[in-house]
């Protein structure tokens, strides 16, 4: 999990210096800024962001832990997001997101032994009047069918 | 963001000075900006300067001298596929050297007909195109805008605008828009503007009335007294779920001694298949700050935060670009429009927990700690962020503000009931035809909500409930359809207003497997510092799939405690009920009990008959391969993860029950709908 953060060492510094230090309500935007460069929280970067923000790194920790949006894991080259708000589940996402999940050999949460696809599940991305919804990536796809799984997927292989 | 062609940005934007007299900035504010905005030059006279304003509110205003393109560009028209017709019109536009403005808008509310687009030309109304893919996107610029002839057949109607001819002969085939029955029952307040205007763009905010309020009420020169009698005098009732009257909140803030104050609004939006504050942030973002700005000089408030769902990335786009705009034009900030008022207002992005929407959560989350709610009193009016008094509202509640103070308290109270005035916006989803974001007065019944604003259920089957309120609420079942649309009548049922998600649900969802789905949510967004919240909720989860687990299989003991499930949850649910800290805890056994009061057949037939008469809950079903249909060709046999289908290629294959462990996985792969389930 630590494996490459020597790399990102430094780059890990140069967020975690545009925030305030000591000011604890810079920790979850600062987690968030984080994320959104490595795609999840190497653990070295929550101590260092626990030594800029003067907490200790339990705090830290219990906050990544607490909120479903931060990763203390890599996700694959692709994420897919299946809906499992309350339109998409009286359509049928129930049953879509077990075919998803079977056609990965993942569940919610894990990431594809090769490394391409993170499956998650979200609650409500506003699109319910398509659902059922999943997103891959930056892509919606709409009234999705569980047996259009693996037509759905397997383009993303090649991107 | 809204594109509009280079060639257009000869006019300045409304905001901007006329000409150098126009002393007005952020640092040096004047009193009649706003004003001066809509009626000026006000403090100086010169045909040049009234030229340039009298040009800037026409842009605002969408009369321009060449054709428009509105396109419909949410995230469900997005997500449907504007996405690829936005770059396939800026093609064509280039192609053919089209003189065209395109804007890019937010939700009218229509999401079934998405993608939709309409296109306005000089002197006409808006015509409106639904279902556009972008061959139809593209068939219908070439006839309208390229041979100027009028695709009737391609449109679902118009929208009026000021400079159209009402009576032109050539759009008379077509309905006004808002004749259509999914918009006649509607009453649109806050959603007055959704996807009509450049959500963008504060001059066309400005150029139909926007921040008019604020000025007012900062004229006044009564410290937001008359804002608060406004609001008062109105009823407005919170509209994030618990319908706490909204004056009074205020006023318990404005009491309150200790500065700075804070003001904070509510948009994390947590009920998993809403979207109503969503919507309005992306589609008129200045309505809700303009709210914000009110509620402010109210309680006294200096600092603000928006604490909006991260997993709303366009709804935070516009915002902090609204927010932006607004600093740089000093409608925000320090002393505004010279009135010695200030308010600093910062946009805080939530981080995925549905107990964030609880007030006291969302302000430990805005702090940077763990969202946990805490115990009340202190209420947050007395102490909230960092110890000082502040005051939370939702969104919608907000963008109500503005119309309160504008026409007045009395005008606001005149529609709704009794105790609930004004209007709601619902997110109309599920087996519904017209599904969608609707604002409907207060007091209509459901029954017209779902059937004349909605439409009806999709390929008119027969309809069994709505589900009001989300993982709180409860459903509703068809002999109780007449309810209205009131805080209170929908209490009485068994439901509650909600914050606005409404799913309608036919024949074919399973209330036992509702109940387990909202549980599942429930028990997985519970902060956990309450033991029957946390305990509670796992074991009546662990009692609901017990109920829908496979026939084969049970030990007499797991029997036994099926057969007595139904007691078990109903001992449970009001120990979870009264012991749970916060509104999470509190209300998470309704889904359970109001399924419980109105379909508690469909719980005895799944406990006791081993059937789900829904045919929703696979578990229960027994899986056959139909011979007339089967081809043979081996899909689901390969499928299966127990090896319980057998046969030949292209011969009819059979399931062995004995092995099934009814997954439905053959059901999903087959291409040809040869497996029944029953
Ligand atoms: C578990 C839980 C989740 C909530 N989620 C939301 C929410 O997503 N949005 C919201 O405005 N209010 C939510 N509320 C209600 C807020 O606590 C608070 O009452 C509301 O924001 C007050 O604003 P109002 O008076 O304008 O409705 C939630 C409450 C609870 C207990
Ligand atoms: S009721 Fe549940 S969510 Fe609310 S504070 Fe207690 S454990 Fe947390
Ligand atoms: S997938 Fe369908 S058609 Fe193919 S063998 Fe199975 S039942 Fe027959
Ligand atoms: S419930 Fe899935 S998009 Fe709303
Ligand atoms: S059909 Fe595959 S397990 Fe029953």
């Amino acid at each position: 999990m630590t494996t490459h953060v020597c790399e990102c060492a430094s780059a890990v510094e140069r967020i975690v210096r545009a925030f305030p230090s000591g000011r604890r309500e810079a920790l979850i935007p600062l987690l968030q800024a984080v994320q959104e460069e490595f795609g999840y929280l190497p653990q070295d970067a929550l101590r260092a962001i626990a030594r800029h923000l003067n907490l200790p790194a339990a705090k830290v920790f219990g906050v990544a832990t607490f909120y479903n949006q931060f990763r203390l894991k890599p996700v694959g080259a692709h994420t897919i997001r299946v809906c499992r708000g309350t339109a998409c589940h009286v359509r049928g996402s129930k049953q879509l997101l077990d075919a998803v999940a079977d056609h990965l050999g993942v569940t919610p949460g894990e990431t594809t032994a090769d490394g391409e696809f993170t499956l998650e599940t979200v609650a409500c991305i506003g699109a319910c009047s398509i659902a059922p919804v999943v997103m891959v990536d930056g892509d919606f796809h709409g009234a999705v069918k569980s047996n259009a799984v693996a037509k759905l997927l397997e383009p993303y292989r090649e991107k | 963001m809204s594109t509009v062609l280079r060639e257009h940005h000869t006019v300045k934007a409304l905001t901007e000075a006329c000409c150098s007299r126009c002393t007005h900035r952020a640092a040096t504010p004047c009193a009649d900006y706003v004003r001066c905005r809509r009626e000026g030059p006000i403090c100086h006279q010169d045909a040049g300067c009234s030229a340039v304003l009298a040009g800037a509110r026409a842009a605002a205003n969408h009369a321009l001298a060449v054709p428009i393109i509105y396109l419909g560009a949410g995230t469900c028209g997005l997500a449907s596929g504007m996405d690829k017709v936005i770059p396939a019109l800026r093609g064509f536009l280039a192609e053919h050297d089209l003189d065209v403005a395109m804007k890019e808008v937010g939700c009218f509310g229509l999401c079934h007909r998405e993608p939709m687009l309409d296109i306005k030309k000089p002197g006409r109304p808006r015509v409106c195109f639904d279902g556009v893919d972008v061959k139809k996107a593209l068939a219908i610029a070439e006839r309208y805008l390229l041979n100027d002839d009028i695709p009737a057949e391609l449109a679902m109607g118009v929208i009026p605008t000021p400079d159209a001819d009402p009576d032109a002969p050539e759009f008379a085939a077509l309905p006004d828009l808002y004749t259509l029955p999914v918009l006649a029952r509607q009453r649109r307040t806050v959603l007055k503007h959704c996807g009509l205007i450049d959500p963008d763009s504060l001059s066309e905010y400005l150029a139909r009335g926007g921040y008019a309020a604020l000025e007012k009420a900062l004229a006044a020169g009564d410290d937001g007294q008359s804002v608060l009698d406004h609001v008062l005098q109105s009823g407005l009732r919170g509209r994030g779920g618990g319908g706490f009257p909204t004056g009074r909140k205020w006023q318990l803030t404005r009491q309150q001694t200790p500065t700075p104050k804070y003001l904070v609004c509510n948009a994390d939006e947590g009920d998993p298949g809403a979207f109503m504050d969503r919507s309005v942030l992306e589609g008129d973002p200045h309505r809700v700050i303009e709210g914000m700005l009110l509620g402010a000089l109210a309680i006294g408030a200096s600092y603000g935060y928006i604490y909006c769902r991260a997993e709303y990335p366009l709804a935070i786009k516009r915002l902090e670009h609204s927010i932006e705009e607004l600093e740089r034009v000093g409608l925000l900030g320090d002393n505004i429009l010279g009135s010695g008022f200030s308010f600093h207002l910062k946009l805080k992005q939530g981080a995925g927990a549905f107990v964030c929407g609880e007030e006291t959560a969302l302000l430990a989350s805005i702090e940077g700690k763990r969202g946990m709610p805490r115990v009340r009193p202190p209420y947050p009016a007395q102490s909230g962020l960092w110890g000082q008094p502040t005051c939370i509202n939702n969104v919608e509640t907000f963008a109500n503000v503005s119309s309160i103070v504008a026409e007045g308290g009395a005008a606001f109270a005149s529609v709704g009931t009794e105790r609930s005035k004004g209007t709601k916006v619902f997110a109309l989803t599920g087996t519904v035809k017209n599904s969608g974001l609707v604002e409907v007065p207060m007091g209509i019944t459901l029954r017209e909500v779902v059937f004349e604003v909605g439409g009806g259920i999709l390929e008119d089957r027969p309809f069994k409930a709505v589900q009001i309120g989300g993982p709180s609420g409860g459903c509703i079942p068809d002999q109780l359809m007449d309810t209205p649309v009131d805080y209170d009548s929908l209490i009485a049922v068994g439901a509650m207003m909600g914050s606005g998600g409404l799913v309608v649900m036919d024949e074919r969802t399973c209330m036992v497997d509702l109940a387990r789905f909202f549980m599942e949510f429930i028990r997985n967004e519970s902060c956990g510092k309450c033991i029957p919240c946390r305990e509670g909720t796992t074991r009546m989860l662990e009692i609901l799939e017990r109920i829908v687990r496979p026939a084969g299989g049970e030990s007499p003991r797991e029997t036994v405690e099926r057969f007595k499930s139904v007691t078990l949850l109903e001992e449970l649910a009001p120990v979870i009920r009264d012991t749970s800290l916060c509104g999470l805890g509190q209300t998470a056994p309704n889904p359970v009990l109001s399924t419980l009061r109105y379909f508690r057949d469909e719980y005895e037939a799944h406990v006791f008959e081993r059937r789900c008469p829904a045919g929703a809950c696979r578990a229960l079903l027994t899986f056959h391969i139909v011979a007339e249909k089967c081809k043979g060709c081996t899909l689901c046999a390969r499928q299966c993860p127990t090896g319980a289908i057998w046969g030949a290629p292209k011969q009819t294959h059979i399931i062995d029950q004995d092995k099934c462990v009814h997954c439905g996985a053959c059901q999903d792969v087959c291409k040809f709908d040869a497996v029944s389930a029953q």
